[in-house]
C-alpha cells in the first residue's frame, strides 16, 4: 500500500500531475481532456467541460443510453414488465445487477427478478423486428398479466427502423393495458445521461397524471432520483412515515407504476439525484405547479438539513416538532458511533469518481468522519452538477443533446396548483430556496482536482500521485484500484452492503469505513521473505 | 417468492425470451481475447456494450478486466464507425500500449455494415499501427449465436491472423480450449506436463484473470498465449479442440490455412470425457499415459463408488453452455443420476443429437431444449411440474433454488455471488473430484438441514 502524503497544510497544487497525465495523449486528445480538469478554487467561478463525447479508444467508466433509461430509471419499478427489444445481451446485463431492492406487498406484482427480451436474430435485423415485438408483447401479457409494459429500444432497433412507439400504441389498444416505448438506443447521447432524460420524458408522458387520487395525507410528497440501491429508499421511507409525511411515489426505488400515476397530486417534489431526474421535477412544476427542492439523505447532517427543509416548506409546527424530535433522537445514536470511529479514520484521504450525484453526496458522509476528498468527478454529469444550476443558461447545446427530445409542457389547468405557486413565492421572499442545486465544485477543497469522465490512465496516475486511503468508483474499477493496494468502495452497488442513507445508513457507512480503513490486511501484501536476503539452496530438488 | 409469476403451465412462446440461458457474442470475444498475452480487447460499438461486458466479466472473476470501446454516437451510427475505430486504434496504442488490439464487432456496427477488415487495413495504411503491434478482428454480431460463438469467432480471428505454416513441423499440438475458467486452463497445462506433451494452449486466461495481489496493477499480466506461440500453431502436428461450439471454427481455420489436422472432443468434464481427452492427447502426442494419471482417475472413481448411494437416482435440472453441460450431463448419467431437465440458450443442431445419445436409454424421461426460448423460465416451469433434487447452473439459478428449496450447485457463466471457480478446476479427474464433492455437499447439506431429527446422521 502506498505511503500516505501529509496534507495537513492543505492540498498540493496538482498542476504537474495534470500535465503529466495529458502528456501521454495525442495532442488533440490532450487538448480536449484538459478542459475536463479543474484545479478547484471554491472562491472562483470555474468552468468544467462535461457531458461531451468520450474519446474512442479511451477506457471509460461510462455506459450507454439504454443503461440509463432501462437500467437506472425504469429498472427499480416492480409492477411493470420491462421488455427489451433487441439482441439478448442488453436485457441480460441489466438483469438484477443494480441491486434495486423492493418490498412487494401480499399479492403485488414484482417483475424485477425477471429478464424479458425479444432476443432479436439476424432475420429480425434483415426483415424488421416489429412483428416479433408484437408477439412478444402479447405473450408477456398472456403469461404474466401485467398492469403495464415498457418497451426499450437497443442499438439496432433504431437503425432498422422498427417503430416501438407505434407498436406500443397498437398493443395498448389491443390489450387494454398501459404500454409505452422508449427510443433509448445505446448510441444516443454521450452516456447514460441521455437515457435518464429519455426515461423521464416517457414516464412523464405516459404515466404521470393518469390517476387523480383523493388526498391521503396532510403533507404529500414525491421523492425523485432515489433508486433504493441496497435499501436506501427504505431508510428514507421509515423517516417520512414517522414524521407523518406521506410519500406518494418514489422515482423509482421501491416503486410501482401505479404510484407514479398519482404522483401529480403531491405538494412537493424532492430531488435526490439531480442529474437523472431533474427533468421530471421541472416538467411537473410546469404542468402542475408542484415546486421542487434539492435534498440529500446521504450523510446524517444532510439528512437533518433535508428533513428540516421539508418541514419548513409545509411550515406546520407539529411537523417541525416531530422532525426535531426524530433528529435529536437519531443524531444521538449517530454521534455515539461516529465518536468511536472518527478517531481511527480522521485525516484519511478519499477520491470518488462515480455517477451524476453520488460523487458529491458521498463527500458529505466522508466529511462527517473527517475524511477529506482530494479528487472527485462524475461519470455522466453535466456542468450544472459541478458548477451549480446557475450555469444552465450558459451551457451550449450540442448536437448530441439536441438528439434528445425536449418535451414541450403546458399548464394542466384542471390539475394545476396555484396554491403551491403562491406558497413558493411566499417562501422565496423569506429566503427559502427552490431548485437550489449549487453543484459539487463550490463545496470541494482548494486545490482538489475535479475530473469529468475520468478514465483508466488518469485513475492510475491519480493513485500514484495522491496515494489515497480509499477510492470510490464502480465494479469495473474495483479490482484495478485494489490491485494497486488501495481499497475501493463501490458507490453504485455499495459492494453489496448498505443502506447508506439517512441516520442508520450513515452509521452503516461509518462502520464500513472503519472496516475498510482500519484493517491490517493491506499491510500484508509483501511476503515476509521479500525483505530478507536470498539464500542459495543446497537441497534444491533439481528435476521436479 | 422471488419468481412469483412463474407457474407450471407451459405456454408455447415464439417471440418472448424470459430469463435467458445465454448472453450475446461480444462478451465471449472479450473473454477469449483476455487469454492472449499483451492483448487489449476492443468493442466496436456503443460504449454500453463494453461497459456491460467488462462488468459481467469483472463480477465473475473479481479481477481487473480491461477493454476499450469505439464509443459510437448517433453520428457514427449514421455515417459509419470508421472514424471512431481509426481514432480508437491511434489512442489505444498511444495511451495503453498493447501488443495486440483484438477488435470485435457488435450488433450496432454489424447492422450499419462496418467492414472491420477494411478499417483495420486503413489504419495500417495510415501508419496508426506501430511496428511490431497488431490489430486483429472478429465479427460478433449480438443477434447471432451466443456468448459461446463469440468466443469461437475470436479464437478463429487469432489463429487466422497469427498462425503461420513454414516448412518445418514442430513436435507440439495445438490445444484450443473451450470456454472454461483460468483454473481449468491451469489444470490443462498441468495435465499436458504430466503427459509430457508439448503444446500451445489458446486461449489461456490463467495468470490473467487469477492474478496475485502484489500492490501493483499490471495492465497486461504475465499470462496469456503469446504471439510467437500463436504463430507456431501453424506448424503443429495436430489440433485438439475442446468443445465443438467454442473451438471448431478455429480448428477448421488452422486446417484450411496451415494444414494442421484436427480432432474436436468434449471439454474434459467428468470421467468419460476426461478419458477421451487423455486418450486423444496420448494419440496426438504419441506418448504413453503415465501411471500418475491413471491414479488420479482411480481416486475419482473411488470417491464415486464410496458415495454412490447419495447420487443414485437424483433428479437434476441443469442449464448452461453446450460445450460445458454435455460432458457434465454424461458424467451425471455415469454416476446414475438423472438429468431430467436441460436447457441451453445457445443454438446448434448438434445439441439435440448429443442429448439423445447420452439420455435416451438411461434417462428416457429427460426433457431438453436449446436455442430460441430455451430459457430459465422454461426450466423453472418444468421444475414446478415435477420437482428435482438438484439444480446446476450459473448464479441466476439461485432465485429458482430458493423458491423451490432445491440444493444448488453453481457451474457456468456468470458466477457472481461465490468465489472458487477461477481457482479450483472442474476439468480432468481432479476437477471431477471437485464436482463430485460439490454435488454431494449440496445434496447432503439439504438432508442435514431438513431431515427429521431422529433420522439425523453423524456418519454419512
Amino acid at each position: 500500500m502506498p505511503n500516505r502524503r501529509d496534507y495537513t497544510n492543505g492540498l498540493p497544487d496538482p498542476l504537474a500531475l495534470r500535465e503529466e497525465i495529458l502528456k501521454k495523449y495525442p495532442a488533440k486528445i490532450a487538448k480536449k481532456r484538459s478542459k475536463g480538469f479543474v484545479i478547484n478554487d471554491p472562491d472562483m467561478e470555474q468552468e468544467i467541460m462535461a457531458n461531451v463525447r468520450t474519446i474512442p479508444g479511451i477506457i471509460t467508466q461510462r455506459g450507454c443510453t439504454y443503461a440509463g433509461c432501462k437500467g437506472v430509471v425504469l429498472g427499480p419499478t416492480r409492477d411493470i414488465i420491462n421488455l427489451v427489444h433487441g439482441p439478448i445481451g442488453c436485457s441480460f446485463y441489466a438483469w438484477l445487477t443494480r441491486r434495486n431492492q423492493t418490498r412487494v406487498p401480499e399479492g403485488g406484482d414484482n417483475f424485477i427478478t425477471y429478464c424479458f427480451s425479444t432476443d432479436m436474430q439476424d432475420e429480425n435485423i434483415v426483415f424488421g423486428g416489429e412483428a416479433k415485438l408484437k408477439d412478444a408483447v402479447r405473450e408477456a401479457f398472456e403469461i404474466f398479466k401485467p398492469k403495464a409494459i415498457g418497451i426499450f429500444s437497443t442499438c439496432p432497433v433504431g437503425l432498422i427502423g422498427d417503430d416501438v412507439h407505434s407498436v406500443a400504441r397498437e398493443m395498448k389498444a389491443e390489450l387494454g393495458i398501459n404500454i409505452f416505448g422508449f427510443s433509448c438506443e445505446g448510441y444516443r447521447g454521450v452516456s447514460q445521461s441521455a437515457g435518464h432524460h429519455i426515461a423521464n420524458n416517457g414516464v412523464f408522458k405516459h404515466v404521470v397524471g393518469l390517476n387523480d387520487r383523493e388526498r391521503v395525507g396532510k403533507f404529500q410528497v414525491n421523492l425523485l432520483g432515489e433508486y433504493n440501491i441496497g435499501g436506501d429508499a427504505f431508510e428514507i421511507e421509515k423517516l417520512f412515515e414517522e414524521a407523518g409525511i406521506t410519500l406518494l411515489s418514489t422515482f423509482s426505488g421501491n416503486s410501482t407504476i401505479k404510484s407514479m400515476e398519482y404522483s401529480h397530486t403531491a405538494d412537493l417534489n424532492m430531488v435526490m439525484c439531480h442529474r437523472s431526474i431533474n427533468y421530471i421535477a421541472e416538467m411537473m412544476e410546469e404542468k402542475y405547479g408542484i415546486p421542487w427542492v434539492k435534498v440529500s439523505f446521504v450523510g446524517a447532517e444532510s439528512t437533518c438539513k433535508s428533513l428540516r427543509k421539508i418541514a419548513d416548506y409545509f411550515g406546520d409546527s407539529e411537523l417541525k416538532a416531530k422532525v426535531e424530535e426524530i433528529i435529536a433522537r437519531e443524531m444521538a445514536k449517530v454521534e455515539k458511533v461516529k465518536s468511536s470511529i472518527k478517531p481511527r479514520v480522521e485525516g484519511k484521504l478519499a477520491m470518488m469518481f462515480v455517477g451524476g450525484s453520488r460523487a458529491h453526496h458521498y463527500q458529505d458522509l466522508f466529511g462527517e468522519l473527517g475524511i477529506r476528498t482530494v479528487s472527485a468527478g462524475y461519470e455522466f454529469a453535466h456542468r450544472d452538477d459541478y458548477e451549480g444550476r446557475k450555469v444552465i443558461p450558459t451551457i451550449k447545446i450540442d448536437a448530441d443533446t439536441r438528439n434528445i427530445e425536449e418535451l414541450s409542457v403546458t399548464k394542466d389547468e384542471a390539475h394545476f396548483r396555484p396554491d403551491l405557486v403562491e406558497k413558493k413565492a411566499e417562501l422565496q421572499r423569506l429566503g427559502y430556496e427552490f431548485k437550489d442545486y449549487g453543484g459539487m465544485m463550490p463545496e470541494m477543497l482548494k486545490n482538489s482536482l475535479v475530473i469529468d469522465d475520468v478514465n483508466h490512465w488518469e485513475t492510475e496516475k491519480l493513485i500514484e500521485f495522491y496515494k489515497p486511503d480509499v477510492f470510490c468508483a464502480g465494479i469495473k474499477e474495483k479490482y484495478v484500484v485494489q490491485k494497486a493496494g488501495v481499497p475501493l468502495k463501490q458507490l453504485h452497488s455499495y459492494d453489496y452492503g448498505g443502506p447508506y442513507t439517512a441516520f442508520d445508513g450513515a452509521i452503516n457507512f461509518y462502520v464500513e469505513m472503519e472496516r475498510m480503513l482500519a484493517t491490517n490486511i493491506w499491510k500484508m501484501i509483501d511476503a515476509p521473505w521479500k525483505n530478507e536476503s536470498e539464500l542459495v539452496g543446497s537441497m534444491t530438488i533439481e528435476h521436479y | 417468492m422471488l419468481l412469483k409469476h412463474t407457474t407450471k403451465e407451459v405456454r408455447e412462446r415464439t417471440a418472448l425470451t424470459v430469463n435467458p440461458a445465454k448472453t450475446c457474442q461480444p462478451v465471449g470475444a472479450m473473454y477469449a481475447a483476455l487469454g492472449v498475452h499483451g492483448c487489449l480487447p476492443h468493442s466496436h460499438g456503443s460504449q454500453g456494450c463494453c461497459s456491460y461486458h467488462r462488468s459481467a466479466l469483472t463480477r465473475h472473476y473479481k479481477e481487473p478486466v480491461m477493454a476499450a470501446t469505439s464509443s459510437f454516437t448517433e453520428g457514427s451510427s449514421v455515417f459509419g464507425g470508421q472514424a471512431n475505430l481509426l481514432q480508437a486504434i491511434e489512442t489505444i496504442f498511444a495511451v495503453y500500449e498493447p501488443e495486440i488490439i483484438a477488435v470485435h464487432s457488435t450488433c450496432l456496427s454489424e447492422t450499419i455494415g462496418d467492414d472491420l477488415n477494411q478499417i483495420v487495413n486503413k489504419a495500417k495504411d495510415e501508419g496508426k499501427v506501430p511496428a511490431g503491434r497488431y490489430v486483429i478482428q472478429a465479427s460478433t454480431p449480438s443477434y447471432v449465436g451466443s456468448h459461446v460463438t463469440g468466443y469461437a469467432n475470436m479464437l478463429e480471428g487469432f489463429v487466422k491472423y497469427f498462425a503461420e505454416k513454414t516448412d518445418e513441423k514442430i513436435r507440439q499440438i495445438n490445444l484450443l480450449s473451450g470456454w472454461v475458467e483460468p483454473s481449468d486452463m491451469r489444470e490443462l497445462k498441468r495435465i499436458m506436463k504430466m503427459m509430457k506433451v508439448k503444446s500451445v494452449l489458446l486461449p489461456d486466461t490463467s495468470d490473467v484473470l487469477d492474478t496475485p495481489m502484489t500492490g501493483k496493477f499490471e495492465m497486461y499480466p504475465k499470462g496469456g498465449t503469446t504471439i510467437s506461440e500463436m504463430v507456431s500453431m501453424g506448424d503443429s502436428m495436430q489440433t485438439l479442440g475442446l468443445g465443438e461450439w467454442a473451438t471448431q471454427k478455429a480448428a477448421i481455420m488452422l486446417d484450411n490455412q496451415c494444414k494442421v489436422p484436427f480432432d474436436i472432443i468434449d471439454i474434459p468434464v467428468g470421467l468419460k470425457a476426461t478419458d477421451r481427452f487423455i486418450q486423444a492427447l496420448a494419440k496426438a502426442g504419441r506418448v504413453s499415459i503415465p501411471e500418475s494419471i491413471t491414479e488420479e482417475r482411480g481416486r475419482l472413481l473411488d470417491v464415486i463408488t464410496d458415495m454412490h448411494q447419495y447420487l443414485y437416482g437424483k433428479r437434476v435440472a441443469i442449464y448452461g453452455d453446450p460445450d460445458n453441460i454435455i460432458p457434465m450431463i454424461e458424467f451425471m448419467v455415469d454416476m446414475d443420476m438423472k438429468p431430467v431437465y436441460i436447457v441451453s440458450g445457445t443454438p446448434g443442431k448438434h445439441f439435440e443429437k448429443r442429448m439423445e445419445e447420452i439420455l435416451s436409454v438411461r434417462v428416457p424421461e429427460a426433457k431438453y431444449k436449446n436455442g430460441p426460448q430455451a430459457d430459465m423460465f422454461l426450466i423453472h416451469q418444468w421444475i414446478k411440474e415435477e420437482p428435482v433434487d438438484l439444480l446446476i447452473g450459473n448464479t441466476y439459478g439461485k432465485y429458482i433454488a430458493r423458491d423451490e428449496n432445491i440444493p444448488f450447485v453453481r457451474m457456468g457463466f456468470p458466477i457472481i455471488d461465490r468465489v472458487g471457480h477461477s481457482y479450483f478446476p472442474t476439468i480432468g479427474y481432479q476437477g471431477g473430484l471437485r464436482i463430485v464433492e460439490k454435488l454431494l455437499s449440496a445434496i447432503m447439506d439439504k438432508q442435514d438441514a431438513s431431515c427429521i431429527e431422529e433420522k439425523f446422521e453423524l456418519v454419512m
